[in-house]
């Protein structure tokens, strides 16, 4: 396949437009017709009225944390695979996200998900928080990726056996109903106040995972080239560790897990500029968030009766998807 | 002044000690060869001068400073290092691998500049790497791939050039080349050091060499004074024939000397 490398400014331009007009759609999507114009008109004269009250309740929120949470996926992906130079590295592959689903999954377990609306998003945000401290333990002073990875995939084993037990003692059917629900990843029924928790978070997880664009530039060439390079191979690493930590710890703590955005869309966009990992960051935080809110614009056209949930059509389409990629690519595949 | 030296210096990984005491110094207009048995810590040697390592004991001075009151990047744009079998993992084209040269200029939120751009395509005519500066670097030869590496390193235009083994595995005319290309550097104020095994090339390009057998140096000097059938069967323990002509000194091994121990 032959690709030609898009100016950056344009590719960026051009993806910016795409995400306004998807964002636009999913503003129109829903079981009842409103007229973004006159909630709008509505809401600036400070009369509540059912289109403003849809319009600010419940499909902005919804659609801002597609928006937000898909750009953090597409961005934590493509630094990810960046930082391990490999265009099968995911945001789950560090453990983060296993461990912010744990927290949250906790919550349920001891009934304090219904007791404050802000229970669940802390509860996650403790459990990405967690791993990281057990990553900064195993991994110690060793600057191999390999040890890197494994400690993810022991807090992933860890994190899937906590989450295992707790549906296994669940109090109640409901609560097993409640947190396998949860598990499965959606941005449904959320409130604005759910997105500013999540929000500082994964800008601060962004702006982190960007001041490396540089760093996994130089990591092209091989970490002692790049430290050769005058960069702080193992303290860059951690940065990249705590940004992603810190934005995909945050989404899963608000929406569940999300799957395949992270390893999708990176290499979705990577031909298009020119495999340069620093300029995938940005193409990549905006094709996250294109490809997350369509596919919640998707949920809510296809879902009769009960709702199918985002993380479920994103891996539905996800996974066909990337096996479909790695048949046409295998031979330009690293 | 020299341009380079480190003192003492010492390496281990635990308790197995790596390199013992090394002194090495590289004078400006110089080519400097490391040589040395596989494994004897050339490579070592090579990531403590360019800091890719710290040293456990020893000084390195960088113009009479010491090289960690440099900045990481003064140090960056002082000092190019090429490691051993350099490769991309990504498939860049040649002209960008080039341009990762500049990152020590850089800011982290800015793009190449009108003078990254001159630089690059500097490196790609002093590489002869031009012609094919929008082909795909994995798609290239070994020959070429490294070229293109030695390229990335002049484009940060740096005082000293360190190359791990830059000619192992190239063809002839390949060695040849880029050996020319660090030879015509290594002038004025500039410098280079160069991991080789083939000791022909060290004695026809280098001023000086470095023997380094066991983490420890051997013995230093000119080509002539080190390429002796007694040092080399010494340390490498082969029996060679050295001969000389008008193009210079050309070191043959013959046989390998059964009682040797590496």
């Amino acid at each position: 396949m032959k690709f030609e490398t898009i100016p950056n400014s344009r590719l960026l331009a051009g993806l910016g437009v795409c995400l306004v007009v998807v964002f636009y759609c999913a503003l129109l999507v829903g079981p009842v017709d409103i007229s973004i114009v006159e909630a709008l008109i509505d809401w600036s004269r400070k009369e509540s009225s059912i289109g403003s009250l849809i319009l600010f309740d419940i499909r902005l929120p919804r659609a801002l944390l597609a928006l937000f949470i898909g750009a953090t996926l597409g961005l934590a992906g493509a630094a990810l695979q960046g930082l391990f130079r490999n265009p099968l590295a995911e945001p789950g592959i560090i453990g983060v996200s296993n461990g912010a689903a744990l927290g949250a999954v906790l919550v349920f377990y001891f009934g304090y998900a219904n007791l404050a609306w802000f229970a669940l998003p802390f509860g996650g945000l403790a459990g990405a928080l967690a791993s990281v401290v057990i990553i900064f333990m195993l991994i110690g002073d060793s600057r191999s990726n390999v040890t890197l990875i494994l400690a993810g995939v022991a807090i992933n084993a860890i994190g899937g056996a906590m989450i295992a037990l707790a549906l296994n003692f669940a109090p109640n059917p409901y609560a097993i109903q409640e947190i396998v629900f949860w598990l499965l990843g959606s941005v449904s029924n959320r409130s604005i106040n759910e997105l500013m928790i999540a929000l500082p978070f994964m800008l601060l997880g962004w702006v982190i995972i960007l001041y490396c664009g540089r760093f996994l530039n130089a990591l092209t060439l091989g970490e002692e080239t790049a430290s050769s390079m005058g960069f702080d191979v193992k303290r860059l690493r951690w940065f990249l560790v705590i940004g992603v930590a810190a934005c995909v710890g945050a989404a899963v703590s608000v929406a569940g897990n999300i799957g395949f955005i992270g390893l999708v869309v990176p290499h979705l966009i990577r031909p298009f500029v020119g495999y340069e990992p620093r300029r995938l960051l940005l193409a990549s935080t905006l094709g996250g968030a294109i490809l997350l809110v369509v596919a919640d614009i998707a949920v809510q056209l296809l879902s009769s009766g009960g709702e199918l949930k985002l993380g479920v059509i994103t891996s539905l389409v996800g996974g066909p998807f990337f096996l479909f990629l790695i048949l046409k690519t295998r031979n330009t595949l690293l | 002044m020299s341009l380079l030296s480190g003192t003492n210096l010492s390496y281990r990984i635990g308790n197995l000690s790596i390199l013992k005491a090394i002194d090495i110094e590289v004078k400006p207009g110089e080519l400097v060869g490391l040589i040395g048995p596989n494994g004897a810590g050339k490579s070592t040697l090579l990531r403590l001068l360019t800091c890719v390592e710290q040293v456990h004991s020893g000084e390195i001075l960088y113009e009479g400073r010491d090289v960690n009151e440099l900045s990481t990047e003064e140090r960056a744009r002082c000092i190019g290092y090429l490691v051993q079998g350099a490769k991309a993992y990504w498939p860049f084209t040649v002209e960008k691998i080039i341009g990762l040269g500049r990152i020590p200029y850089q800011k982290w939120w800015r793009d190449a500049s009108v003078e990254d751009d001159e630089k690059v395509l500097q490196a790609m005519k002093i590489t002869e790497t031009l012609a094919f500066r929008n082909r795909i670097v994995t798609t290239l030869s070994g020959g070429e791939q490294t070229l293109v590496m030695l390229a990335r390193i002049f484009a940060t235009d740096p005082q000293l050039i360190f190359a791990d083994e830059p000619v192992a595995a190239l063809d002839p005319y390949h060695q040849l080349h880029v050996m020319e290309i660090l030879r015509e550097h290594a002038r004025d104020d500039r410098a280079a050091v160069v991991v080789l095994h083939d000791l022909s090339l060290a004695a026809r390009f280098c001023d000086r060499l470095y023997l380094i057998n066991h983490g420890e140096l051997y013995r230093a000097g000119t080509p002539i004074e080190i390429l002796t059938a007694e040092n080399i069967a010494e340390v490498y323990g082969v029996k060679t024939r050295i001969t000389g002509d008008a193009e210079g000194v050309s070191v043959i091994p013959v046989s390998r000397l059964g009682d040797h121990h590496p």
